[in-house]
């Protein structure tokens, strides 16, 4: 495509000015034929690198290089203390529930968004993406206000004996909050793409809707799906704010991984902070992995 | 996440679409099986929605708005609780405009630049998404605190702060500018460069005018981003109100401290900033779109 350009333009202009010209369409081929240009390139490079060396690079490495500087015996003793291997447990129970309830959910939201038309679909729409624009403390107040001991629906549901706040629902429900997008957002453009022929023709074939959903549109979602699942776990078992709020950071009781994390660095025992931080940094690190495997399988 | 509405506007005039073709006749039989599980799903899921986000949100803008205007508005101009405000709305800014330069300064050069490692590079832009935020407060505490082998210590400086905002900021701005520059048509600043304009008069005149709603629009959600953040900044901030406390720890002090209509109230003019940035995004976008 840009072959045709260059010899309509050849005779136009100078040969002089032509050697600016192909630079965009073969990047860092032959770079001494254009010193001026590719002085800027090396600059703009080097600035953009430094910049995340020094932001992201650096700082992630030092944690892991601490973590591992006296070699794995440490790691594994701080992770397999009774309080870590507790809040480990704590933090899978929320972020497996969280996941469940916002795959539902998000797979639902998505196929309504899409494939239905309703009265304040808009509305709907924009409501999704809101917990993005909340804090995650603000999540955690909110919560607090609805399910505290001294409001309403709290003290309602503790005189059945069930407790929201300082215990598991409320931290499943603050993780929810905030990994609520996340599942709806990856799932609607594919489901988007995908059309409604195949659902149709299945239809027509005297498919009910529930075969439909599971032999046609299921199978069509599935990597967008997985792609979104993955990055609800990933955010539900790091998710710190809003847990800290409500879940009143109980040592041994409430505390999850992230909690554990803060609660270990106040309190001066950094190898169990290191340890904590750099496993956790390690299931970001693997999610990221996965996420980059299942999204190009999207445009297929 | 805006870019959903466009594409979705769409498609009802498509005919294959029963429920949106909406002929109540010819579709009596069918459509009335089709209405039933939406008006189902629709309901289940407005339940969810409002039992997990509208309730809960609603509740602590009525707890700030308890005590009268008046109240509300003693509440978020007590000294600690307005430069805590303060520090947030400035900090924030001084990260969006960072991230609007450094951010497509970086998308520049993952899309145009070709250097060995370049892949890793763009996987890494992700990290500060996927790394929990505490861990990333501890992670630059590491290098940036009292023991940096840098001999760099931000901590419990309001410097300190604005980076670990720059931190778990860092994607917004790249990943959104990234894809508009890929799928730039180079036909124009080819026509530009044969007609004799040098690199900077094409990046200003042809190239920066495409990337500017993206660039906006990336920034916009960095200083949403920025407003809210609160893990990152614990550890490294050092919590000192009136110097480096920002507005979500001290709605976190303010809730350890039982004070919940104080907290409520810096939430609910957290909420109103990020609210007016969103939807002024989002007027922006349209009207972009209606000149396109």
């Amino acid at each position: 495509m840009p072959e045709p350009t260059s010899t309509v333009a050849a005779p136009v202009v100078a040969p002089s000015q032509r050697t600016t010209e192909p630079a965009p369409i073969t990047p860092g081929a032959a770079p001494t034929s254009r010193p001026r240009r590719s002085g800027t390139r090396y600059v703009l490079r080097l600035s953009a690198l430094i910049y995340l060396t020094f932001l992201l690079v650096i700082p992630v490495g030092l944690i892991l290089w601490r973590t591992f500087e006296d070699g794995f015996g440490p790691y594994w003793t701080a992770m397999t203390s009774p309080s870590a291997l507790h809040a480990l447990r704590v933090t899978v129970i929320v972020a497996l529930w969280s996941v469940a309830l916002n795959t539902v959910f998000g797979v639902g939201a998505a196929v309504l968004l899409v494939r239905h038309r309703f009265p304040g679909r808009r509305l709907f729409n924009a409501l999704i993406d809101l917990p993005m624009a909340v804090s995650p403390v603000v999540v955690g107040l909110a919560l607090i206000l609805i399910y505290g001991r001294f409001a309403p629906a709290g003290s309602l549901l503790e005189t059945v004996g069930i407790r929201v706040i300082f215990s598991l629902p409320g931290m499943v429900q603050a993780t929810v909050f905030i990994t609520l997008p996340l599942v709806v957002r990856a799932v609607a453009p594919v489901l988007e793409e995908m059309g409604v022929e195949q659902e149709q023709a299945a239809r027509t074939l005297g498919a009910g809707p529930w075969q439909t959903f599971r032999r046609i549109t299921l199978p069509g979602i599935r990597w967008a799906l997985g792609y979104g699942i993955v990055l609800c776990l990933a955010r539900a078992l790091g998710e710190y704010g809003a847990v800290a709020v409500v879940s009143g950071r109980l040592v041994d009781q409430t505390q999850t991984m992230t909690l554990f994390v803060e609660e270990r660095f106040q309190n001066f025992d950094q190898p169990a902070a290191f340890a904590a931080a750099t496993t956790l940094a390690l299931i970001a690190i693997i999610s990221l992995l996965l996420t980059k495997l299942l999204r190009p399988k999207d445009s297929d | 996440m805006t870019q959903l509405s466009p594409a979705t506007a769409a498609r009802p005039d498509t005919a294959s679409d029963p429920a949106a073709s909406g002929s109540p006749i010819q579709f009596r039989g069918d459509a009335g099986k089709r209405r039933a599980p939406t008006v189902l799903g629709g309901g289940t899921a407005m339940i969810y929605l409002s039992l997990i986000v509208l309730i809960p949100l609603a509740a602590v803008v009525w707890r700030s708005a308890e005590k009268g205007p008046q109240g509300f508005l003693d509440a978020v101009t007590t000294p600690d609780a307005w430069a805590a405000l303060k520090l947030t709305i400035v900090a924030s800014v001084i990260v969006a405009l960072i991230n609007l330069a450094l951010g497509t300064l970086i998308a520049w050069v993952l899309v145009r630049d070709q250097f060995p490692g370049k892949s890793i590079v763009d996987m890494l832009i992700d990290l500060p998404f996927a790394l929990p935020t505490i861990v990333a407060g501890l992670v630059l505490l590491a290098l940036y605190g009292p023991d940096s082998p840098l001999g760099a210590d931000l901590a419990y400086k309001q410097v300190g702060v604005v980076v670990a905002l720059l931190f778990v900021t860092l994607p917004f701005v790249v990943r959104t500018v990234q894809p508009v520059l890929l799928e730039l048509d180079r036909d124009m600043e080819q026509a530009a460069a044969s007609l004799g304009a040098g690199s900077f008069v094409i990046f200003r005149r042809i190239i920066l005018p495409n990337l500017v709603p993206a660039m906006v629009s990336g920034t916009a959600l960095a200083f949403t981003r920025s407003i809210a953040e609160f893990g990152s900044t614990v550890l490294i901030s050092g919590n000192l109100p009136f110097k480096t406390q920002v507005a979500a720890v001290y709605i976190f002090g303010q809730i350890e401290s039982d004070n919940t209509t104080g907290a409520a109230a810096v939430a609910t003019v957290l909420l109103a900033v990020a609210l007016v940035v969103l939807v002024l995004l989002d007027l922006l976008q349209r009207w972009g779109a209606r000149r396109a």
